[in-house]
């Protein structure tokens, strides 16, 4: 029986792979050639870390009649260039996450084109940097230092509020940043240090960094999930993160009502302010945490049952004296694009409260659009600096390989 | 009953065979061409079209500056010498470790039959599909959690980046040599082991000059693979070595996605490509040399442990393949299960639920079945094109062929032979450059060339099969071959005389010699797709999120939520992977009961 299976099976073999790969080719020359004739589908070419509501996408496609597509193509720098490269024959309509530092490639790469959107007038001016409107702001994120609040209070060390704090002895041993040469938040942070001390003055301070043991990761994830004592393992209190960062922490502390409820019943006996920190550290720690904390958070309040709003974020993110840099997204129509007026629609609606009051749930940044109300978590946890480490798109674009290369030399 | 050759009529075929010459031309033209033409459009043609726009009309594309000087600047400049040095190092450490570890397994595995043997295989294999950000963090976790115990930590150093990059590529590639080298061990008859003993051979004597020589085939196959791997090796390095190391391949990545300084990044592309060739040349040299064999049954060559020493070995190989591959999965897995401290699936029930209402969001059932469908058509296409690709090498190298040549060449009919000649040469390294060929510069040679109608792929679902199989497809090349290569013609011709078709003599001679070698080449095939996500990415719309993407969507937010259900989705993925090695494992036993 088995044997006259195995006969069947082998010779059926030829027989069903060459009509497979015949399938295949003319499959894919159908899905090459005939997918696209629905005229109403709009393509947003964007990066891994771009995120939206399903409502929110839906509200566009009913209102305009059309399809939208997403197709993330890498981080924001390798998207960028697909989009560069494939400008002869366009894969997209709209592109979104041009940040400032990339900036000045996206104009001379010569992709987009203008459009002063109505919407605009309810975006800061500050956050125009392009004066041709190929490139438009959609949300802009601070990237600063963030600390783990419990660490710095079991040791009894006061958190850092600026940068000069991170070369002091006390500090040694404590920081992980990210490569400037292959991660974004990398980056910003040296162009925040050579914005706060100038561009001498600015290695002088790295210099005293390395000697302070900093710790260098190749990307956000390994320095955050690796290496970052409030939410790995790691033994590094003071990373290099987003001002939003806490907001997240605890946006994301706590799963659905639904699923949490049985867990309430299991650590019942436990105060929820010391459960919401150990969330982030190990489940090893905290189950020993548990016991020695008294039920009282840092500030020696005692807190209501169950009531997500008034804990405390895990940790804390430093933002003033000019320790924050602001990166800014923007969003255009690509040259080539058979929709213009539907592509013009969907970057009014990019600006829009609609999408707009969807991004900081979404991807953690926040909105460009002056008029769109902040989720909660956000007023709550998040900070939006006051006076941002600033440089101009056109000395980033000029120095920046540079500074990277000068970096490189002196760090590693 | 059936008559199953009446029914098919395949040995009766004789005459149609005749009139159109079936088996004589179309059918090794078929097999020729599947391969040469899959890697054409898929590997070639967007290599050169971006080598070629980078060097000769690089003013409309990237920010660098070509010109030979500059280039020549890049290679000189001590840094591109010590990333090119560590690149080298490196992967042969790796190689030399990974062989040390694996090939006393491999005679375990090879030689005795116990109790969840099967098991222990599938467990040296589940490392392979772990994204490597997922294996630091288990890592991490590991680390952390054995601290007490220093001693077994002590020598390996954790925090040392550079053990971390060898321990890792260890980790990851274990799985190839023991499985390739394994398979073969048990293949190799008795008889010239018994014959050398009787002739007052030891122990150690019959290893050297008996076994060894007949396994050097699979040692040197699966060394390639591995060397190869670690040469071109991206994640390891850039998540666990950290930023102190480089090399070619994340230095290609950061000139291209970072600086966009495309002529450095095509002319190292080309420099590491050039390389792997030239490996590829002097491994076809070393193997030309191989003994060949008849194999045997599995059945027949393993048998359980006997002696103290036999069980012991048994023992110490599970207990190591524990230590090195159970441990990092089990912290993983056991990571997915907490939450604040105690016993929970809050994590596997919160995958379920789309809290964020993201439209990038993705139900587990969704990410497992697009992730299998992916892995199976890579299975069927790298099958597909790996066969023929072992069969088109074999049909142009094996000695038969180099003997005509000769006699061609004794007769004065240089031109033509010649050509034929270094093609020969170049065929073998040829089917494995895809496998160390930098993936940021064959994307971007894909965007500029697969960009027009019949080949505009370029956000097609099919692109992802496509590119996994041009990773996979070596794997079933390298799986494949020594036995293809060990099939004695004498078998065949025996069969041929006998009155068999050679479609006949395929299917009960060669399909099941091979039949190992191909389900090694599947079980590869199937774990490299499930675990890629580069390519997944590269067409990555919400409806087709895989599972490692889903992963990478995770752990791209901060939130102790994030971080649990990207162990869980791990899990979830090594379980799918497990389940899939079952599957594939056990069609193979139906395939042949008599190999």
């Amino acid at each position: 029986m088995i044997k006259r299976f195995y006969y069947i099976f082998s010779l059926s073999m030829p027989v069903v792979i060459i009509p497979f790969l015949l399938l295949c080719i003319l499959a894919f020359i159908t899905v090459s050639t005939g997918i696209c004739q629905d005229a109403k589908k709009l393509t947003v070419m964007t990066h891994d870390s771009f995120s939206v509501s399903e409502k929110v996408v839906a509200v566009f496609e009913k209102e305009n009649n059309a399809k939208l597509v997403f197709l993330k193509s890498g981080d924001a720098g390798e998207a960028l260039n697909k989009a560069i490269l494939s400008k002869n024959s366009p894969l997209a309509d709209i592109f979104y996450g041009v940040d400032n530092t990339f900036l000045s490639r996206a104009i001379k790469g010569d992709i987009f084109l203008p459009y002063a959107s109505p919407m605009l007038k309810s975006v800061d001016d500050k956050l125009k940097l392009d004066s041709e409107n190929r490139l438009l702001p959609v949300d802009f994120g601070d990237v600063c230092l963030n600390y783990d609040k419990k660490w710095f209070a079991d040791h009894k060390l006061a958190v850092p509020v600026m940068l000069e704090d991170l070369i002091k002895p006390e500090y040694k041993g404590l920081l992980v940043i990210e490569n400037p040469a292959t991660s974004s938040p990398g980056l910003a942070f040296l162009l925040t240090t050579i914005s706060r001390f100038g561009e001498t003055e600015a290695f002088e301070f790295w210099k005293k960094l390395k000697k302070n043991d900093v710790f260098i990761t190749n990307g956000w994830k390994e320095a955050y999930w690796g290496k970052f004592s409030a939410a790995s393992e790691g033994d590094r209190p003071i990373v290099v993160s987003y001002a939003s960062s806490p907001a997240a922490e605890v946006h994301f502390a706590k799963a659905e009502d639904a699923a949490t409820k049985d867990k309430d019943a299991s650590t019942k006996d436990n105060d929820p302010s010391t459960k919401d920190k150990d969330a982030s550290t190990k489940d090893k720690d905290s189950s020993t945490k548990n016991e020695d904390n008294p039920s009282k958070d840092s500030n020696g309040k005692k807190l209501g049952n169950n009531n997500t709003k008034d804990k405390d974020a895990p940790t804390g993110a430093v933002t003033e004296h000019g320790s924050a840099f602001r990166q800014i997204e923007f969003a255009g129509i690509l040259k080539g694009t058979a929709n213009l007026d539907l592509a013009q629609k969907l970057i009014d609606f990019l600006l829009s409260k609609t999408f707009q009051e969807d991004i900081p749930l979404q991807m953690f940044v926040f909105p460009s659009n002056h008029n769109a109300a902040l989720p909660e978590v956000f007023q709550k946890y998040a900070i939006i600096t006051t006076q941002p480490a600033t440089l101009s798109y056109d000395e980033i674009s000029e120095k920046r390989e540079m500074w990277i290369e000068k970096w490189t030399e002196l760090m590693l | 009953m059936f008559n199953f050759d009446r029914m098919f009529k395949f040995d009766k075929m004789h005459g149609f065979d005749k009139i159109f010459g079936f088996d004589k031309w179309l059918i090794p033209l078929t097999v020729g061409i599947i391969p040469v033409i899959f890697l054409g459009i898929f590997y070639f043609y967007p290599l050169s079209g971006i080598f070629i726009r980078s060097f000769f009309e690089h003013s409309s594309y990237g920010e660098g500056n070509f010109s030979m000087l500059s280039l020549l600047k890049i290679f000189q400049s001590s840094r591109m010498a010590g990333i090119i040095w560590f690149t080298f190092w490196q992967a042969f450490v790796s190689t030399i470790l990974t062989l040390i570890a694996a090939l006393p397994c491999a005679w375990v595995m090879g030689t005795f039959d116990f109790r969840c043997k099967k098991l222990v295989m599938t467990l040296a294999t589940l490392p392979f599909v772990l994204p490597t950000i997922v294996v630091a963090s288990a890592f991490q976790v590991l680390a952390s959690t054995i601290k007490n115990i220093d001693w077994i930590f002590s020598f390996i150093q954790p925090e040392h980046s550079i053990t971390m990059i060898l321990f890792a590529h260890l980790f990851y590639n274990f799985s190839v040599v023991l499985r390739i080298t394994s398979a073969f061990w048990s293949s190799l008859g008795k008889e010239m082991k018994e014959a050398a003993s009787m002739l007052g051979a030891n122990g150690i004597q019959v290893f050297f000059k008996i076994t060894l020589p007949l396994l050097k085939p699979a040692i040197l196959a699966s060394s390639m693979l591995v060397f190869i791997f670690c040469f071109s090796s991206f994640g390891v390095i850039l998540i666990l070595g950290g930023p102190s190391f480089s090399t070619l391949e994340v230095e290609i990545y950061r000139q291209a996605a970072h600086m966009f300084n495309l002529p450095v990044a095509s002319c190292l592309s080309l420099f590491q490509i050039l390389c792997t060739f030239a490996m590829m040349w002097v491994y076809t040299l070393l193997q030309k040399k191989t003994a060949l064999f008849i194999p045997e049954s599995e059945k027949f060559s393993l048998r359980k442990p006997d002696t103290m020493i036999e069980k012991s070995s048994v023992f110490l190989c599970v207990a190591f393949i524990f230590f090195l591959c159970v441990m990092p999965i089990s912290a993983l897995v056991i990571n997915s299960l907490y939450y604040k401290g105690s016993l929970s699936l809050i994590f596997y029930r919160e995958l379920f639920l789309n809290s964020s209402g993201s439209i990038f969001y993705i139900s587990p059932v969704d990410a497992i079945s697009n992730s299998l469908t992916f892995a199976l058509s890579t299975l069927a296409i790298a099958l597909v094109v790996g066969g023929c690709a072992a069969y088109l090498i074999r049909k142009y190298t094996d000695e038969k062929s180099l003997i005509k040549n000769a006699v061609h060449q004794s007769q004065g009919k240089y031109s033509i032979f010649q050509y034929s000649k270094l093609f020969k040469k170049l065929l073998e390294p040829l089917f494995m450059l895809p496998l160390a060929t930098s993936a940021v510069t064959l994307g971007f040679g894909m965007i500029i060339t697969l960009d027009k109608p019949p080949l505009d792929f370029r956000t097609s679902v099919f692109l992802i099969p496509i590119v996994h199989t041009l990773v996979a497809f070596p794997f079933v090349v390298r799986a494949v071959l020594p036995a293809l290569r060990a099939i004695p013609t004498s078998l065949k011709e025996a069969a041929s005389i006998m009155g068999a078709s050679p479609f006949k003599v395929w299917l009960h001679i060669e399909l099941p010699i091979i039949a190992r070698g191909l389900s090694i080449g599947a079980v590869f095939a199937f774990t490299v797709s499930l675990g890629e996500f580069g390519a997944t990415l590269f067409a990555a719309r919400p409806e087709f999120t895989t599972m490692p993407v889903t992963i990478y969507r995770f752990l791209g937010q901060p939130g102790i939520m994030n971080y649990g259900q990207a162990m869980a989705m791990s899990s979830i993925l090594m379980l799918v992977t497990a389940i899939g090695f079952f599957f594939i494992e056990n069609m193979r036993q139906f395939g042949h009961e008599g190999f």
